[in-house]
């Protein structure tokens, strides 16, 4: 690779993240195509992935060498000190290179090879089957359709082919509803509730700039809101929150009276004169400020509902404040939970996990379809699609359902990961937690429902990675148009069968999967029910973690009682296997006797009650930073290592010989 | 002085017994008609009665009742020599409702007060349950008057909140006064220990389940370098140490009684755990009087000396100061001070300051104020929880502990721990020490006698701190307690109002002049019966011979919720 000019550094130290006192390990680093490696003196292995880096910086000189301090978007942070500067100085730019490429195809995913052939690797991506997930969901049907408008991506780029929309909207108002939205995106079904026959449609804002109503984006509403049969009136929910609406209206008047226009024509069908016109306008901003409409009854088959889900700029700089704040060393309790606060991701959180349960909600209680979009219909808008369907349909809280749900709300209708991940060196601008929030507020949903979900933490933890990773094609390019463009399934492979291969890791030991299909959750948002995420944020800070997991017990109790169910099974067989061969006294002797050499794990499995649950190296294992120096006790007081003064020192002598 | 006692089938917690002590102003009689008759239908008509030096429980005539009978009892046992109840119970009864939080339905019935209790009855012909509060839990009471009914607020120790409202003005002020009078009565003889007699339990049992004297017998047994002083034996030498202690071989009692004249309240260095596995020993005292002559003693020095020495040859010694340096220096002022460190060779001082007291108690009462705007707001939830300031205490606690642990065990160090007193942080950082570094006490016995031997004190809200400290343990480790959430849970409500004996008064001596040994019953007996252990346990428990090392970032501390929001959290959908 032209980009690594040095391959090893030896007398490399990497530092304790939160020690206060420069603690640390020496050992080597490599620098590999795809890796940086650390082996530190107890044969122990750092790798981190170059897609991975979020950041790299080199440090003032010190006179132990040159800090070089490397974030990841996997939160991991190491800080290396580098004996010489000019090896520090190199790996420093081979890894601003390397870590930021400017091509897909240099992208790990298409060097990457798991030793599969074309077959394999053409079946792992037709694991996941979006158009057999609408057949689940029931449809087509008679209000319900499947769209061959987009077919060749000519109305909209950024969504995929295959589109279901209203069986009354024809195709003439689809492209005419696409031209009135933001980068074509129109009003399209994105779950449909087989119980209810409630929709949820998602879409783009209405474009600016546009001087005369557009009949066909209103027939297209009406056409989402008849194909609701037991409900007439449905919900638009804007996810942007009020107040910056409302900032928005004041300098966008043009959109704001189109909209006056256009809301007039949909739901009152009157002319209106240009006074007229102003009050609206006034009213709309009104009610964006959430004062209220004096006109409800006027617009009784759609209802407005605002949720305030700020924008990818302020979730970044909120993600950006969290973890400044985490990576303090020596930090206070006072300070942690003041960060925590003032950095306000939680209450973004909060306010992501509000709009889903508005929405399960409309559909379930109000029997109401629901419309949701943002600002261009795929950052915020798939979020709330997305953990809006996981609230009302319990497939997608298996593994196979989850990885579904990924694939149709945040893939195929065209989320940038590659933007959002800045998995090129892109517009810095671009890149943005919308994702990871919405893992997060998964996160939540199984702390509150340890029960519903199929998957564990581990599964969302290791989808996380690999959004970064760059190593599988799902999360490359920003849209399907450009993933085909790309080749991707033809030149890397589906990160899915993989995880599906894992299953065992990724499984929930509570999970009971007699709940109905359609058993919704209905989650508490009291503000104390939002946690921290440890296990996120400080995934690689071994010591900040809980010592012993509750989780490995359970895992292997179940192992164990498959085992000793197995173990019955061979026994009853067996015995009725003697049973048919003689049925004389005298075997149940020779009996027990032949079986206990032929199952090692009989022998084991009797003795289960004396022994304790875990074999010994294990709990060993499960204690981690057993080493108090771990956990930098003493590092507020004096060290116990600092030498005793002169005086003390003699009169300890001293005393000793008395003694 | 009459006696009703009644049985209740309980919520959850299975039939028990109660015994009410009446009087005055209100007769036995008058209690006994607002009583659902199911539980006094099959009283025996005469009354029982029996002399005061015999335990009515242990009669021949008792076993003839069954569980769910209700006895009423005129027992001329200990009677309140000074003061009667009488004078203090100013009401017959009224009607009321109870409002016990956002979930539970309210209850309605006839509201009376008894010398211990607080008791709501449906009613004679009602067959639920009665609902009865122990007047020593109130801890404040607020009194609303409007029209002709009233409303009175209890806030309880173990942080409910109650509320009644009342018919009729006079009742409610009656009602009001009496439980104020009642809940703040200081006498420990008159209070509910001495008259509770529930069934299946012996006077006297259990008070022996966890000696320390058979610890300490254990200690001096295997070390060689430790005995059993009865110099303590009539509580001249200190009046809040035990009968027993236990104090290095070479050091004689003339030289304990020079150190306890030399220490705060007569708290000399005495052994709190010894380390087999290190051999060295951790120790708690109070400060020593050095006053600002930078007074010394030599039998002092001598002592901790012959700590060092029959450790090992060459050990070396931390005093663990809870104070600030600046805070020990300042103690000289009023007659305090700290080991000059020239006097006491091979010892090294730390200070760790550790909050105590007032300040301690106002976080406390701020993270409750805190956890009971929960219902109300949603919002800044973590900055209120920062301006409690609690977890950091939780955190400096814990990390104190950990250090004091990490001396005896890393460094091979013997550790002497005390502040001022002695008593409240230098408690919680010795039990702390001894729950991570000993497995023995992070048993279900193990723990009760940890809390026997280390808390023969218990200043609120420090005991508090160290049920959550021991919390945040199992938290990090769920597999290395034994007991679970429900044993902390029990001995916070227990020590601040309790039916038992073990929490009362402050020293042995107080103890020992209340008899409470003789007439109270142990919480452990209470506890240990196995319908509540299993309770109190851990299923995940697997013994580990390895010490805990928790971690103090505050990215892995948690508020205490089952504690904290136990009756204000909206019941989470499972």
């Amino acid at each position: 690779m032209e980009h690594i000019r040095t391959t090893k550094v030896e007398q490399v130290k990497l530092l304790d993240r939160f020690s206060t006192s420069n603690k640390s390990l020496t050992g080597t680093l490599y620098l590999t195509a795809t890796h940086l490696l650390f082996i530190d003196s107890h044969q122990k292995e750092t790798w981190i992935l170059h897609h991975h880096i979020a950041l790299v910086e080199k440090l003032a000189l010190t006179t132990s060498g040159c800090p070089l301090v490397i974030q990841c978007k996997n939160f991991r942070i190491v800080h290396f000190i580098v004996p010489r500067e000019r090896d520090c100085h190199d790996i420093y730019n081979s890894l601003l290179q390397l870590s930021k490429q400017a091509k897909y195809e240099d992208l790990y995913a298409f060097s990457y090879n798991p030793k599969q052939n074309d077959l394999e690797r053409l079946r792992g991506w037709q694991l996941i089957d979006l158009a057999e997930e609408y057949k689940r969901m029931g449809v087509p049907n008679s209000n319900w359709q499947l769209s061959d408008g987009n077919r060749e991506y000519k109305i909209c780029e950024t969504y995929p082919r295959e589109l279901y929309v209203p069986r009354i909207a024809s195709k003439p108002i689809i492209v005419g509803s696409s031209k009135f939205r933001s980068k074509g995106r129109f009003p399209v079904l994105s779950y449909y509730h087989q119980n209810k026959e409630a929709a949820i449609c998602r879409c783009s804002q209405p474009l600016s700039g546009f001087s005369a109503r557009c009949l066909e984006d209103e027939h297209l509403l009406q056409a989402i809101s008849k194909a609701n049969p037991v409900n007439r009136y449905m919900y638009v929910m804007d996810t942007r929150p009020k107040h910056r609406m409302q900032s928005w209206w004041a300098t966008q008047k043009d959109i704001g009276r189109i909209i006056v226009r256009i809301s007039s024509k949909i739901w009152n069908d009157e002319k209106i004169r240009e006074s007229d016109e102003k009050k609206r306008l006034n009213a709309m901003a009104n009610r964006a400020a959430g004062k209220g409409y004096e006109n409800e009854d006027n617009y009784s088959n759609i209802r407005f509902q605002f949720v305030g889900i700020e924008n990818i700029h302020v979730m970044r700089s909120s993600l950006q404040k969290l973890l400044e704040v985490n990576g303090t060393k020596g930090l206070s309790v006072g300070d942690f939970y003041s960060g925590l606060e003032s950095s306000g991701w939680l209450r973004h959180i909060k306010a992501v996990m509000d709009a889903a349960i508005f929405l399960a909600k409309a559909i379930m209680v109000e029997n109401a379809s629901v419309l949701v979009h943002c600002s261009d219909g795929w950052d915020r808008t798939s979020q709330v699609c997305s953990l809006g369907s996981l609230l009302l349909d319990s497939y997608y809280r298996t593994i196979k359902g989850f990885m579904v749900l990924i694939e149709k709300d945040w893939i195929s209708f065209g989320h940038k990961f590659s933007e959002r991940c800045g998995h090129l060196d892109g517009d810095p601008k671009e890149v943005s937690p919308v994702f990871t929030q919405f893992l997060e507020c998964v996160w939540h949903l199984t702390e509150q429902f340890p029960q519903d979900f199929e998957f564990n933490e581990a599964f969302l933890l290791q989808i996380h990675e690999h959004i970064h990773s760059c190593q599988f094609g799902n999360f490359l390019g920003n849209c399907q148009k450009e993933r085909e463009e790309l080749k991707l399934k033809e030149k890397t492979y589906s990160l899915w069968p993989f995880l599906l291969d894992d299953q065992k890791k990724y499984l929930n030991p509570l999970y009971s999967s007699k709940s109905p299909k359609f058993a919704v959750l209905e989650p508490n948002t009291v503000s104390f029910n939002f946690k921290f995420w440890r296990n996120m944020y400080h995934q690689f800070d071994r010591t900040l973690h809980p010592r012993q997991s509750v989780f490995n017990i359970i895992m292997n109790m179940n192992e164990q009682n498959k085992q000793l169910e197995k173990d019955i099974k061979d026994l009853e067989s067996k015995i009725k296997q003697r049973k048919n061969k003689q049925t004389d006294g005298i075997l149940t002797k020779e009996l027990l006797h032949s079986v206990h050499p032929e199952s090692p794990t009989l022998k084991t499995s009797l003795c289960f009650k004396e022994q304790t649950l875990l074999p010994v190296n294990h709990a060993l294992r499960t204690i981690e930073g057993s080493n108090p120096a771990d956990n930098r006790y003493s590092e507020y007081a004096e060290e116990f290592s600092k030498s005793e003064p002169g005086v003390v020192s003699l009169e300890y002598g001293v005393a000793r010989m008395t003694c | 002085m009459d006696e009703i006692e009644v049985s209740l089938t309980g919520s959850g917690r299975g039939p028990r017994s109660e015994v009410l002590a009446v009087g005055g102003g209100n007769s036995c009689e008058t209690v006994r008609s607002l009583l659902p008759r199911g539980l006094l239908n099959s009283c025996p008509a005469g009354v029982a009665s029996c002399p005061a030096s015999s335990c009515p429980f242990q009669s021949p005539r008792w076993p003839r009742l069954t569980l769910l009978e209700s006895v009423l009892l005129l027992g001329p046992r200990p009677t309140p020599s000074a003061m009667e109840f009488s004078e203090l119970i100013r009401t017959g009864g009224a009607q009321a409702k109870l409002l016990r939080g956002p979930e539970v339905p309210p209850l309605h019935g006839t509201l009376c007060v008894t010398g211990h209790h607080l008791l709501l009855s449906p009613g004679p012909q009602a067959t639920s349950d009665l609902w009865l509060l122990l007047l020593r839990s109130v801890d404040s009471i607020e009194k609303r008057v409007s029209g002709d009914s009233g409303t009175i607020t209890l806030r309880c120790k173990d942080l409910r909140v109650l509320q009644l409202d009342i018919e009729g003005v006079e009742a409610t002020r009656d009602i009001a006064r009496s439980i104020e009078a009642l809940s703040s009565l200081e006498s420990v003889i008159t209070s509910f220990p001495f008259f509770y007699r529930p069934k299946g339990l012996r006077l006297g049992d259990a008070w022996h389940f966890h000696p320390p004297e058979r610890y300490y017998k254990r200690v001096a047994r295997e070390t060689n370098a430790w005995r059993l002083s009865e110099v303590n034996e009539d509580f001249s030498l200190c009046p809040s140490y035990p009968r027993a202690v236990i104090v290095p071989r070479a050091v004689d009692d003339d030289a304990l009684a020079c150190c306890a004249r030399f220490r705060q309240g007569g708290r000399f260095p005495v052994l709190s755990y010894h380390h087999a596995p290190s051999g060295t020993v951790l120790l708690r005292s109070s400060q020593p009087l050095t006053g600002p002559q930078k007074r010394r003693c030599a039998e002092d020095e001598e002592l901790l000396w012959a700590v060092l020495a029959g450790a090992r040859p060459g050990a070396r010694g931390f005093i663990l100061d809870t104070r600030s340096a600046q805070a020990a220096k300042q103690a000289r002022m009023t007659g305090g001070g700290t080991e000059a460190r020239a006097a006491y060779p091979g010892w090294k001082r730390l200070h760790r300051p550790l909050e105590r007291g007032r300040p301690l108690q106002e976080s406390f009462v701020r993270l409750v104020e805190a956890c009971g705007y929960l219902a109300q707001s949603t919002d800044c939830w973590r900055s209120r929880l920062e301006a409690c300031h609690w977890l950091g205490h939780v955190k400096e606690a814990l990390s104190t502990a950990c250090l004091a642990a990490q001396a005896v065990e890393r460094e091979g160090a013997c550790v002497l721990v005390h502040g001022a007193e002695g008593t409240d942080s230098t408690l919680l950082v010795t039990s702390l020490a001894q729950l991570i570094l000993d497995p023995s006490s992070r048993t279900v016995a193990g723990f009760q006698e940890l809390v026997e031997r280390e808390w023969i004190q218990h200043e609120a809200p420090t005991f508090l701190l160290f049920l959550d400290c021991v919390w945040q343990l199992g938290h990090q480790f769920p597999l290395s307690l034994e007991f679970g959430e429900g044993l902390l849970l029990a001995l916070f409500e227990h020590a601040y109002a309790s039916p038992f004996g073990t929490f009362l008064c402050s020293s042995e001596k107080e103890r020992c002049l209340c008899e409470v040994r003789t007439r109270t019953h142990s919480l452990w007996s209470g506890l240990n019966q196995p319908k509540e252990q299993r309770k109190l346990r851990n299923p995940l428990y697997v013994p580990s011979p390895l010490a805990i090392w928790p971690s103090v970032e505050p990215q892995s501390l948690r508020l205490w919720q089952g504690l904290f929001l136990r009756w204000t959290r909206p019941n989470l959908q499972r």
